[in-house]
């Protein structure tokens, strides 16, 4: 069994952050049976965990695939379908062997020829799949169980990558289906896991009703996040899609609904107050907010203009804007988030200093040209964090063009590269969940690869460079080191502006018990009385 | 009057073709692009180029257009760009908790508003007139979303009464069913009570005026059968106008309703598909509703001849 030193040290440093905030998992006596009634944060539309990154998508595939490896509540990779696995040749090539009894709804057995074609397929649109690919020469199955993966060059994510928990996550699926193009979505749903999803009851916009797969075999260990025995204690699952939060709360009020996955801040008071309901807090890492400039036209096409960016965000003033509640809220200077294992404030910059931003603007030469400015104002954090922006821009200088609009006109918006004046944009505002930022393979918003990189296209030879050290390196006090490194350097250039961290709870009824922390809901171990 | 109905369906073919068309353009010219928000964060310029053709958003608009257009013609609305759901089977799924709500909203409006008018034209300038016109004030000027929510707070939340949301369809059994229509309709038929009993009451009063009203009167009939049977009935054409336009209205004014309630229903299902841009299924929903509307229209033209004689087409 290959020895995943990097690991010991990225569950020791979360597991004193996880401790610290929120005490231990929620394992208990099971009861059996039963139906969860839930209100997701989103309606399930996409089915294909590969064609999206949504959310929304993942959570319902992690009801219904299984995965190779799984991340536990402190971070640790852990083997889930894999019974065995081992690493030879100084980490080049790895050999997985899957466990016994595992089946796909349709009755036929995993094979390792499934779990070869879903990584295929996963790795052709999931970044940290693609740096996988990158370094790989060869996966393929070697009996019906087991498959091995050959690498051209050192590298240090494999298990990371297998065990990736959030979009895209690596699903086990039918080998049948994993052979369409990731371009094309899979019209097939599939899975190994530990429920089935019911498609004739699935109304896109109402409901998705989910049964518990009575074939699955779970691991025996004690469950944590998505790792141990996936043990199934429901008899089904019915997510009911409430977009009004009114509605949304007094339905979980009257005892209509089971579970709320994330009522938003301002009502979570009132849950609190009611005797019957709890919330809790699944994802102890939380999320982070960006204020991400482009890189590819003026003013923040020039350093000076972006590093004044830097003086004027007070990452409390912001997070009061648009989180409110401050015990759910933190500033945070690590691009890696807080309470992760690469948490640094290595070239933050210190106080926000005004008078120094407006000396960083003339020094760009700024011509007073508009600054446009997207306002998603149909969601709440970031339209807060866009009014504070536009207050702060003005104070320093700019001409800003605030322009308001839903989060879909944001998205279709932000990927035009034409100059603002041609229907592009100068700065928008997002959020990350930790699992997504936690490390520079992951992070969207750490790369230099000017029009590969996320929106905003900053472009930065060092930054790839010091990326690829990291995703080479076995040792973690080097990925440490090298992580500063590039924290350094992102700062530098301004790849984007962090305005804080803050958790979002979950609500339950109190009969629900057993629900486990991780980044998406997951309901093996959930009972309800 | 077979021919003239035949006429009518006719003409709601051009009709629907405009408004097709329409539709169409100023979704196009709407921001927003489906082809990046299914792509994702992570994808390249590539990756979105390939969604789009493969949707067929890369091709000229006059292609886009005939290309739906051909579908319509052949009875296909499309498919869901991100369910991948035929929108027929989408509008299927949707249609029975917007028809029921906004048939029992109409039979709920139409059977309190229409003797509140007869009420408050008979008994003009009382107390009952005037309680009936704050009443139509009120109901006009009271927001959908507060009401539906205070009904909830205290027959929901507070008394246990009703089901917060939701539907409950009729096969499960007819009190469920019901059960949940109460509060959304109640909810969204205020304000048509409001317009009904309003213009009710105004049409009456033109009719109470007239000689044979008076002589009916003077005949010694009972006043329930001279309100009822002479002015009603002549009072009958305004009203039924503004019921068909009503019932129209309550098709739109089901969007937020369905939202507060968080009913299954047509109006939720374009809210969502415009949110998201997806274009097959506004399109299939616009259509499909000002189908209904022609329809409506059509009814209501064909009522003015069976309440009026005189009316001939």
């Amino acid at each position: 069994m290959a020895g995943v030193s990097r690991r010991g040290f990225l569950a020791g440093a979360a597991a004193a952050a996880a401790a610290a905030t929120l005490g231990a998992p929620r394992v208990h006596a099971q009861k059996k049976g039963g139906t969860i009634r839930f209100i997701p944060h989103a309606d399930l539309k996409v089915l294909d965990p590969v064609a999206t990154t949504a959310y929304i998508t993942r959570n319902h595939s992690y009801f219904i695939y299984d995965t190779l490896f799984g991340t536990d509540a402190d971070l640790a990779i852990k083997p889930q379908m894999v019974a065995k696995y081992a690493s030879s040749n100084k980490g080049l090539k790895w050999s997985f062997t899957l466990r016994d009894g595992l089946k796909f709804h349709d009755g036929a057995a995993v094979t390792a020829e499934d779990a070869v074609e879903s990584l295929k397929r996963w790795a052709k649109k999931d970044p940290l799949g693609r740096l996988l690919a990158a370094h790989m020469a060869k996966i393929a199955p070697s009996d019906r169980k087991t498959f091995t993966l050959e690498l051209s060059q050192p590298f240090g994510l494999v298990l990371d990558a297998l065990g990736k928990p959030s979009s895209n996550v690596p699903f086990i699926m039918p080998a049948r289906i994993a052979a369409a193009s990731a371009d094309e979505p899979i019209k097939e749903t599939i899975g190994s896991g530990p429920f089935k999803f019911v498609k004739d009851e699935w109304q896109p916009g109402n409901q998705v009703v989910y049964v518990k797969n009575p074939d699955y075999v779970p691991r025996q260990e004690k469950p944590s996040g998505s790792t141990g025995g996936k043990v199934v204690n429901v008899d089904r699952v019915v997510w009911r899609y409430i977009p009004d939060h009114a509605t949304a709360n007094a339905a979980l009020d009257a005892g209509e609904v089971d579970w709320w996955e994330n009522p938003p801040l301002d009502f979570v008071p009132k849950i609190e107050a009611n005797a019957a309901l709890t919330t809790f807090v699944t994802d102890p890492r939380g999320t982070q907010g960006w204020i991400r400039p482009n890189h590819k036209h003026p003013p923040f096409n020039n350093k000076k203009a972006r590093q004044a960016l830097l003086y004027i965000v007070d990452q409390p003033k912001y997070l009061k804007a648009a989180i409110g509640v401050e015990k759910y809220y933190k500033p945070c200077p690590a691009l890696f988030t807080c309470g992760g294992p690469f948490e640094s404030a290595a070239g933050a910059p210190g106080k926000p200093d005004l008078d120094r931003a407006r000396q960083l603007v003339k020094e760009s030469g700024y011509d007073g040209r508009p600054v446009v400015v997207l306002d998603p104002s149909d969601i709440a954090l970031t339209h807060g964090a866009a009014l504070v922006t536009r207050e702060l821009l003005s104070q320093i200088g700019f001409n800003v063009d605030l322009q308001a609009m839903d989060w879909s006109s944001v998205v279709a918006r932000r990927a035009k590269k034409e100059p603002p004046q041609q229907g592009g944009w100068n700065m928008l505002f997002t959020w990350w969940i930790a699992s997504d930022v936690i490390n520079p393979a992951v992070h969207a918003g750490i790369s230099g690869a000017g029009d590969g990189a996320w929106f905003g296209w900053p472009e930065s030879g060092r930054i790839e460079e010091l990326k690829v050290q990291w995703a080479r390196a076995t040792d973690r006090a080097k990925q440490k080191q090298l992580a500063e490194e590039i924290q350094k350097v992102a700062y530098d250039e301004v790849m984007y502006v962090p305005f804080g961290q803050w958790v979002l709870p979950t609500a339950h009824r109190k009969a629900v018990s057993g629900v486990l922390q991780f980044p998406a809901p997951l309901f093996w171990n959930v009972s309800i009385a | 009057m077979f021919p003239e109905i035949l006429r009518r369906l006719v003409a709601t073919i051009p009709v629907m073709g405009v408004v097709a068309i329409a539709v169409f353009a100023l979704l196009h010219v709407t921001p927003g692009d489906p082809a990046v928000i299914i792509a994702g964060d992570y994808a390249t310029s590539e990756d979105i180029a390939k969604i789009r053709a493969k949707l067929g958003l890369d091709q000229p608009f006059l292609t886009q257009v005939g290309i739906w257009l051909g579908r319509i013609v052949r009875g296909d609305l499309g498919t869901s760009i991100y369910s991948g759901l035929p929108v027929a089977t989408l509008i299927g799924q949707r249609a029975e908790a917007t028809i029921a709500l906004t048939l029992f909203a109409m039979v709920i409006s139409v059977s309190v508003a229409v003797p509140l008018g007869v009420l408050a034209a008979w008994k003009k300038g009382s107390l009952v007139d005037r309680a009936v016109m704050v009443f139509a004030v009120s109901g006009f000027s009271m927001p959908t979303f507060w009401l539906g929510f205070v009904l909830v707070y205290i027959f929901a939340v507070s008394f246990h009464w009703l089901p917060v949301q939701g539907f409950s369809p009729i096969e499960r059994g007819f009190w469920p069913f019901l059960r949940h229509l109460i509060l959304p309709a109640v909810t969204l038929s205020l304000v048509y009570m409001a317009l009904i009993a309003r213009m009710t009451r105004a049409s009456m009063l033109g009719v109470l005026n007239e000689d044979y009203i008076r002589t009916a009167f003077a005949k010694g009939l009972a006043p329930r059968w001279v309100l009822v049977r002479h002015a009603l009935k002549n009072a009958s054409l305004p009203i039924v106008t503004i019921i068909g336009i009503g019932f129209a209205l309550l098709i739109g004014g089901a969007v937020v309703t369905e939202s507060v309630f968080a009913l299954p229903g047509l109006g939720r299902l374009t809210v969502d598909a415009i949110i998201r841009r997806d274009y097959p299924v506004i399109q299939g929903v616009i259509l499909v509703v000002s189908g209904v509307y022609v329809l409506i229209n059509l009814v209501v033209d064909l009522l003015y001849v069976v309440l009026d004689p005189r009316i001939k087409y």
